[in-house]
């Protein structure tokens, strides 16, 4: 293996885009509305179309307000239609990011031909190409990948310590936060926000699939893990950075073992690097894991005392 | 723009070249239509999304496995097993999941997704620099390549349709029970699992030929949109799953032909678009339940809630002023409604004003109100059915709460003309004490018609 | 004077429902003609309500007779159609300060991951209102008023291992940590063991005697005079309201309950028990 400090920098960036999506994933998580990444990663595409036919260029800066908007509108329409319609939020977010997508498509193949936007690129953005795009500061040359996702990362902080006993109420007990007067709808809507502007700022350096997956997998590992709130934040961040580790490691590594030298797709094996840790929470978890509690029976059974307990 | 005879064409299936995808997408909306609405009424609906995304690993390796095999690696019926191995390998998981921790349905599929298609994308990078395959034409398949297909495309495709369909009409039973109270259906002896195993199985036989005709997204919005829609007109199973159906097979049908009249246009989107346009007038002005609909219904109760209020309370405000004569109509100070009603200046005008055009008030002096003839007959008769519904309340308590409907204005009508002569001779004994012959009988309560009395 | 009471009424925006000036504002809760309707069914009519101060009162009616559906009305969870509630004098949003609300026990997702000693700090947040995190001292409090329920050596349990009874007792600390003046509780009763019964009713009382108003939604006719001095008797509209010994009389669980014979006779029961 030939580490660089191309892979450093990938590594970096993949933590830093991890941790920023696991943290609001948290509160996603609890909230049952874990497909929201899912939803708001496809639903962007018309937003990113609509930024590019006005700009006409493919300036960041307004593809990702666009981007970031469509996204907040996702959020927006789901609950509109579940709300007003009465109808199950998993099928309204389904109909919204659908839609959007369809309409997103139409738009690229009509806004012009030569738009090198599609939407296969919006789905695996590549993280590979992060430590190309610097941006200098002082003699430091740091990926702008890097800058980005780490500044998201700080917002997300942020709010997320600052409004830390609001958003757990809200996600708790919606009605008592309304009851004590704090509005329950504005802290859906900011947390949206928040899973919007991430999502968005993730994809467009490093792909979707990772923002989708670390939106849910360190979440539901920690869930795992842990009956806490703070815990759970603090192993989701952590599982998220090991992912991202792990993940790069294994997409130079995996291939090799099919007989092929150049590395595979590092957003995917994050996706998966994270699916292994969560399997490994599933069977060991001290909690709740499946050989956990099969051991626990066992020893339950030579114990009578405890067994009868 | 394509003339007259090209769309006649094209949407009567004539067209050799887009018969065999607008038929596709036709019946492939159908399928899609009708599994799709269990989806809908077990609340899994993204389990489209979770499934399409969980197929993308069995179409890379199904392929690198062909190339290896010295195949072509492109062949429709190998990668729709692919597809269909790790669809199950998907379903397999998510079930696992949700029987063996308390991880809830959506973070099930939010996992299986990502998880999945995490592998899927690197394995994708891996095949394609297998030398010898041209896995070019891999991404196509993933993401619909409606254009080119081929009649044995359209031959799986239709069968798959056409048995999915017909597996979900014969298990129409099973899955209702399913759907709305597994405890119930397994308490009852019936393989709960198996019957989700075999709702998910058809699920994924329709996201699989649904990827190669509309693509791994869109084929989601099949699965969800025409079933949501559906829902909005009719409260029935049947109906909702043959509207669900028509719904699908329309949008199907509508988009493939219109995307085969302009080239530019991606024939998935199209019929996602066509699906989501029949969504929205649904949602908005379907009789049953739309919004429009309903929200005229709510400010018509409203209305009338309002109506009953003031006609009561007049009518009330006049039983006190007559005292123990007989009630007649006579002018009273617009303060005495106010210390009965809650209104706000501007609802009282709105009211005052809205019982002025139906001529239940004549004009009174300043700070008065005098009801009219027939206002006053209307008041009688409101308070009359108001103390009847009390009277039922009161008799029978335990199952009035649910049958108690004030918006029905004859009491009659819910309770029939026995009960009612019966609730009205109660009423009558109550005031025989007081020896009147009112039209209307004294209320089962005491009527407040002083201000809140401190405690 | 009256009509300067409308004129500054007319000022208010249109639909809200002020109150009448000469409305008492020592009265802890005050609803006068209140609907509420749902779809096409009122779910309450005309409600009439006084509720004096310091009374623990119960509310009692039928399944379906809107008992729940009177407190969320009052705390602005569902549009009135008509009327209003007053607590204290104000509407609901001016009095948040005053109110604490213990809801339906199934009404949260008790999976979250919270401790109990988390779930009862919640009933600090007004006070501590935006940004501002939970200290010692509300941590310290939030113990108290666990060992107030019985159940401090539970404080750092999560709450999925808390046995029914446990978590009403913890419903019931949060709603102790808010000290409000008037304690709305719906069915803190339900599927409770007999311990955690007995430390409701003996928390009740405190609250009673340090002058608090609680108003309990309650379905055990058994227990109703023991437990509560003032009683309101509802089916979709308040059929009586007032002090328990004579508001629990036969003809108005009558009317409340109606002529069901199995009914009436659990009735005659209670009233047996409630006098022996």
């Amino acid at each position: 293996m030939n580490w660089t400090s191309t892979d450093t920098w990938i590594v970096v960036v993949g933590i830093l885009c991890a941790v920023a999506c696991a943290l609001p994933g948290c509160f996603l998580v609890l909230r049952k509305m874990s497909m929201m990444g899912d939803a708001i990663s496809h639903a962007v595409l018309p937003g990113l179309a609509i930024a590019f036919i006005i700009t006409g260029t493919r300036a960041s800066v307004p593809m990702f307000i666009g981007a970031a908007a469509a996204g907040v509108l996702t959020a927006v329409f789901t609950q509109w239609i579940s709300k007003l319609g009465n109808v199950d939020r998993g099928a309204a977010m389904g109909i919204v990011f659908t839609t959007l997508f369809a309409v997103g498509l139409l738009l690229i193949r009509q806004a012009a031909d030569n738009v090198d936007i599609d939407p296969d690129c919006v789905l695996h953005g590549s993280i590979e190409f992060t430590p190309l795009d610097t941006v200098a500061i002082g003699n430091l040359f740091i990926p702008r990948a890097a800058i980005v996702n780490g500044s998201v990362l700080l917002l997300n902080l942020a709010i997320i310590i600052v409004l830390f006993k609001e958003l757990k109420l809200s996600a708790f007990d919606p009605d008592l936060a309304d009851t004590l007067g704090f509005s329950s709808r504005f802290l859906h809507y900011l947390l949206m926000t928040m899973v919007a502007v991430t999502t968005v700022a993730a994809f467009e350096s490093v792909g979707s699939i990772i923002v989708i997956a670390m939106l849910i997998v360190p979440p539901a590992t920690a869930l795992l893990l842990t009956h806490r709130m703070v815990p759970m934040l603090v192993i989701a961040t952590a599982t998220a950075a090991l992912s991202a580790i792990i993940g790069h490691l294994s997409a130079i590594i995996v291939p090799t073992w099919f007989g092929q030298t150049s590395s595979t797709s590092t957003s995917g094996m994050i996706a998966f690097a994270a699916g292994l840790l969560f399997a490994l929470a599933w069977l060991f978890s001290p909690l709740e894991g499946i050989v956990t509690r099969r051991l626990r029976r066992s020893c339950d059974l030579q114990d009578p005392e405890l067994s009868t307990n | 723009m394509p003339s007259w005879g090209d769309i006649v064409e094209v949407l009567l299936l004539q067209n050799y070249n887009t018969r065999l995808v607008v038929l596709s997408t036709t019946l492939l909306g159908i399928a899609a239509g009708l599994v799709g609405s269990f989806l809908l009424l077990r609340k899994r609906s993204l389990m489209g999304d979770a499934l399409s995304h969980a197929t993308l690993p069995g179409v890379t390796i199904a392929f690198a496995i062909m190339v290896a095999l010295g195949g072509d690696g492109k062949s429709l019926p190998g990668l729709l097993l692919g597809a269909t191995i790790s669809g199950i390998a998907g379903i397999a998981t998510m079930l696992l999941i949700r029987n063996t921790t308390r991880l809830r349905d959506d973070v099930a599929m939010g996992f299986v997704l990502s998880v999945f298609f995490g592998i899927g994308v690197a394995a994708l990078a891996m095949v394609s620099r297998v030398p010898g395959g041209n896995a070019a034409g891999l991404e196509s398949f993933i993401y619909g390549k409606t254009a080119s297909m081929i009649q044995s495309d359209f031959i799986i495709i239709a069968a798959v349709a056409g048995i999915a369909s017909l597996v979900s009409l014969a298990l129409l039973k099973e899955f209702l029970l399913l759907c709305f109270d597994d405890g119930f259906a397994s308490s009852q002896g019936w393989p709960t699992l198996w019957l989700d195993i075999a709702l998910l199985a058809l699920v994924t036989a329709v996201t699989v030929i649904g990827l190669q005709a509309v693509g791994l997204i869109l084929v989601i919005a099949f699965l969800i949109t025409p079933p949501t829609a559906a829902r909005f007109w009719t409260n029935r199973l049947l109906p909702m799953l043959l509207l669900s159906a028509i719904i699908g097979g329309v949008s199907g049908w509508l988009g493939a032909s219109i995307s085969a009249l302009t080239p530019k246009l991606p024939a998935g989107a199209v019929i996602v678009l066509v699906a989501a346009v029949v969504f929205l007038i649904s949602m908005l002005f379907a009789p049953a339940r739309g919004v429009f609909p309903r929200i005229a219904r709510h400010s018509h109760l409203r209305r009338k809630v309002d109506r009953q209020h003031l006609l009561r309370a007049a009518y009330e405000i006049l039983e006190s002023l007559a005292g123990d004569d007989e009630v007649r109509n006579t002018p009273f100070p617009i303060e005495a409604l106010q210390l009965k009603r809650a209104w706000s200046q501007r609802q009282l005008k709105r009211v005052l004003r809205i019982a002025r055009r139906e001529d239940h008030l004549e004009p009174a002096g300043s700070g008065f109100l005098r009801l009219s003839e027939p206002g006053f007959g209307e008041a009688a008769r409101i308070t009359r059915n108001h103390r009847l519904w009390e009277r039922y309340l009161i008799k029978y308590a335990d199952i009035a709460p649910s049958h108690v409907d004030r918006d029905a204005d004859l009491v009659e009508h819910i309770l029939g003309a026995e009960l009612v002569s019966e609730l009205e001779a109660d009423l009558e004994t109550e005031i025989d004490e007081r020896e009147l012959t009112v039209p209307v009988p004294a209320s089962p309560h005491l009527i407040q018609t002083e201000p809140p009395a401190e405690a | 004077m009256h009509s300067e009471s409308l004129k500054s009424q007319s000022t208010f925006p249109p639909k809200s429902t002020e109150p009448r000036p000469e409305h008492p504002p020592e009265v802890p809760l005050a609803i006068h003609d209140l609907t509420v309707a749902y779809h096409r069914k009122p779910v309450l009519w005309d409600v009439e309500l006084n509720i004096p101060e310091g009374k623990l009162v119960g509310i009692v009616g039928p399944n379906g007779a809107g008992k729940s559906t009177l407190l969320k009305a009052c705390l602005d969870l569902i549009p009135k159609t008509s009327g209003w509630a007053h607590i204290y004098g104000k509407p609901y949003r001016k009095a948040r300060h005053l109110v604490a609300y213990v809801p339906q026990r199934e009404s949260v997702d008790w999976d979250f991951p919270v401790t109990a000693l988390d779930v009862v700090a919640m009933g600090s947040y007004r006070r501590l209102g935006w940004f501002r995190r939970v200290s010692r001292k509300e941590n310290d409090r939030a113990r108290d008023a666990l060992d107030q329920v019985g159940i401090a050596h539970l404080a750092d349990r999560q709450i999925n291992q808390l046995s029914g009874g446990q978590q009403q007792r913890v419903f019931l600390a949060r709603a102790l940590m808010q000290d409000a003046e008037l304690y709305l509780m719906d069915e803190p009763f339900a599927a409770v063991d007999a311990a955690t019964e007995e430390a409701i009713v003996i928390l009740l009382r405190s609250l009673s005697e340090r002058g608090k108003t609680c108003l309990v939604v309650h379905h055990d006719l058994a227990t109703v005079t023991n437990y509560f001095d003032w009683l309101v008797l509802l089916n979709m509209r308040v059929v009586a309201s007032g002090p328990a010994e004579e508001t629990f009389t036969r003809e108005n669980l009558q009317k409340t309950y109606g002529g069901k014979l199995s009914l009436l006779e659990k009735a005659a029961e209670a009233l047996r028990h409630s006098i022996e």
